[in-house]
């Protein structure tokens, strides 16, 4: 464990691997989000199996294994992925999913194809191409990481300046639209760089699975926070240490392909995100409602604070939860909150309630119908 | 000299896949009035709302705010969205939302300050949701989605409000907060336009009146325009039961 704490910081392959996979991990992190929240989750599974074909058409014209060059070949392969994409599902009557698994299989069969062919013709060494298909960190040169670097600078400065139109498209794009904001510029503007983080995470990831760096993260970080810089962190944070952790388990060990490690890693945190999140987790959900359920009373409590209010002037008179609570044998907070909900009751201050004209109305109601108060607060 | 009209729409007609939804139609709301728009399930309602803003392209006709295109008034008018058109899981708070709302007095790049933090906590108390600014969206009942959406719009300190169905699945009390605050807006010489779902309210809420099934049936004052004949063309027969009234 030490030893390898040790080769992080001095060991040259190893250094390059972790910081390459990291940056790779915090792009797709924070552009992943907003791909999540669009809910254009597949569109990147569309763009990186689109970028095949255009890896391999670039070795073919340049016959060059020059990263740079490859990476723009996906590039192009990948904007032309996406947009047929938009532009299939916009002037046809078929739908987006399945526009996005026509383009995926087309292209990635392309791909494929011509992989073949370019195993056949060219010399024995081959160009390497397919470790395109399941990545390969190990062989991150320093130059490598710094064009990752500047890349991924570059989208993030792109993202931090414009972070008040993403979000806002993001969230009510038609509302965007009204504000006079370029919508479709703006939609553009994400898409290219989510096709960016994907392009640059090719080499490493693979093109099979580098759609879990855009899907991943995002959704485990969605478990956490409440708020969108929360979750564009987080996230970040979740691309990275996957990155990381995954490249470096793969590095370690002869011939295993970097892409399915960091998918293993990504999948244990977004299972671990989705079932023990102490807000959205699946685990405190049933907790909460076994415990909702349990307690409840809403006729009870909404009788109960109509009755504490007989000994004041006005019906609505507020009561704090602790005096409802005396009186209830049901858990008065659960109850007040469904009452909240319903719009019968409502918080003066800080957990002092009282009924509404509503909340009256159907407290009168009920003790109509029942012919007078529950037992339970009479006894009381 | 006359006041221009708050919103002038002639010849509109919209059409999805050359199925007609809107057909031909002229509308001149003067300024100060909240009018209802009514008609059935498919009466082109929020088509209506959404091609007067510019959010869906018409395949004929002018739609001007004060005698300018929509582009040149954009910041004196806002857009209250159907609630349930946005996803309320979103990770964002009260707030957030609401500072939406100043957005476009911004523009592009720059980013909501104190000045506008103060707008929203503000239009937040008016609707009487300001206990809640730090509240995640997802927590909100229905009625408080729809208090947020109004104060998004009310942040933008418009002239003329375009609503699209703000009564949809509220609570009575959230029903009767909606209602004061649009005859508020009004009184202080505001334009509101409400798409509005319930018949049977419409005369006591607002004072003019659009029905619509495709075609303009009607347009004015209430009073006039919401006679028994004109509810049948825009209803056909499923109105009988107004004639109770």
């Amino acid at each position: 464990m030490l030893e390898l704490l040790y080769n992080l910081f001095f060991d040259y392959t190893l250094r390059n691997v972790a910081l390459g996979s990291a940056t790779i991990g915090v792009l797709s992190g924070v552009l992943g989000s907003f791909a999540v929240l669009r809910k254009k989750s597949l569109l990147g599974d569309a763009i990186s199996h689109a970028a095949l074909p255009g890896i391999a058409l670039a070795f073919l014209f340049t016959l060059s294994k020059n990263s740079l060059v490859l990476l723009f070949g996906a590039m192009l392969a990948g904007l032309a992925g996406a947009s047929i994409v938009l532009i299939v599902h916009k002037n046809s009557k078929i739908s987006e999913d399945a526009a996005l698994g026509i383009v995926l299989s087309s292209f990635f069969g392309l791909g494929i194809f011509l992989l073949t062919i370019i195993q056949r013709i060219a010399s024995a060494k081959k160009a390497g191409l397919e470790t395109f298909l399941f990545g390969n960190a190990s062989t991150m040169l320093a130059s490598d990481v710094y064009t990752l670097l500047f890349f991924a600078g570059l989208a993030l400065a792109l993202t931090a300046l414009f972070w008040k139109e993403f979000k806002l498209v993001s969230f009510d794009y038609a509302y965007a639209k009204t504000l006079g904001f370029h919508t479709l510029g703006i939609e553009a503007l994400i898409t290219a760089l989510i096709v960016l983080a994907i392009v640059i995470g090719l080499q490493t990831v693979g093109v099979v699975l580098m759609s879990a760096f855009i899907i991943a993260p995002a959704v485990a970080a969605r478990q956490w926070t409440k708020t969108l810089f929360g979750m564009v962190t987080l996230s970040a944070l979740f691309g990275a240490v996957s990155g990381v952790s995954g490249a470096m388990i793969s590095s370690a060990q002869r011939n295993v392909p970097t892409g399915p490690v960091i998918v293993i890693v990504m999948s244990c945190i977004v299972f671990f995100s989705l079932l023990f999140s102490p807000t959205r987790g699946i685990v405190s959900e049933k907790i909460k409602d076994a415990k909702k359920r349990k307690n409840l009373d809403v006729k009870g409590v909404l009788i109960d604070v109509f009755l504490l209010s007989h000994n004041h002037a006005k019906r609505t008179h507020p009561h704090h939860v602790s005096a409802i609570q005396a009186v209830s044998h049901a858990s008065a907070k659960n109850s007040l909150d469904v009452l909240e909900q319903l719009g019968l009751v409502t918080q003066d201050a800080h957990e002092y309630w009282r009924l509404t004209p509503a909340g009256v109305l159907e407290a009168e109601k009920i003790l109509q119908k029942k012919g007078g108060g529950p037992s339970h607060v009479s006894a009381s | 000299m006359k006041k221009e009209l708050a919103l002038s729409v002639d010849d509109l007609t919209v059409a999805y896949n050359e199925k007609p939804v809107l057909w031909d139609i002229d509308a001149h709301v003067p300024q100060g009035v909240l009018l209802a728009i009514v008609g059935p399930n498919g009466a082109g309602k929020t088509t209506f709302i959404k091609s007067v803003l510019g959010l869906i392209k018409p395949a004929a006709g002018t739609v001007t705010f004060f005698a300018k295109p929509y582009q040149a008034k954009r910041k004196k008018i806002a857009y209250v969205p159907q609630r349930t058109s946005v996803d309320w899981d979103f990770p964002a708070t009260v707030l957030d939302v609401v500072l939406m709302g100043t957005y476009g007095q911004l523009g592009w790049i720059r980013r909501a300050g104190k000045k506008q933090k103060q707008h929203a906590y503000q239009s937040l108390e008016r609707v009487g949701m300001s206990k809640f600014a730090d509240r995640h969206i997802s927590q909100l009942s229905g009625g408080q989605q729809q208090r947020v959406f109004l104060a998004r719009a009310l942040v933008q300190d418009a002239d003329v409000y375009l609503m699209d169905e703000p009564f949809a699945g509220v609570d009575t009390t959230t029903e009767q907060a909606i209602l004061a605050l649009l005859q508020n807006l009004r009184k202080k010489g505001k334009t509101v336009i409400v798409v509005h779902h319930d018949l049977q309210t419409v005369k006591k809420y607002f004072d003019w009146v659009m029905l619509l099934n495709v075609r303009k049936i009607g347009f004015g004052p209430v009073e006039s325009v919401m006679t028994n004949e004109n509810l049948k063309k825009t209803y056909g027969g499923t109105a009988a039961f107004l004639e109770n009234e």
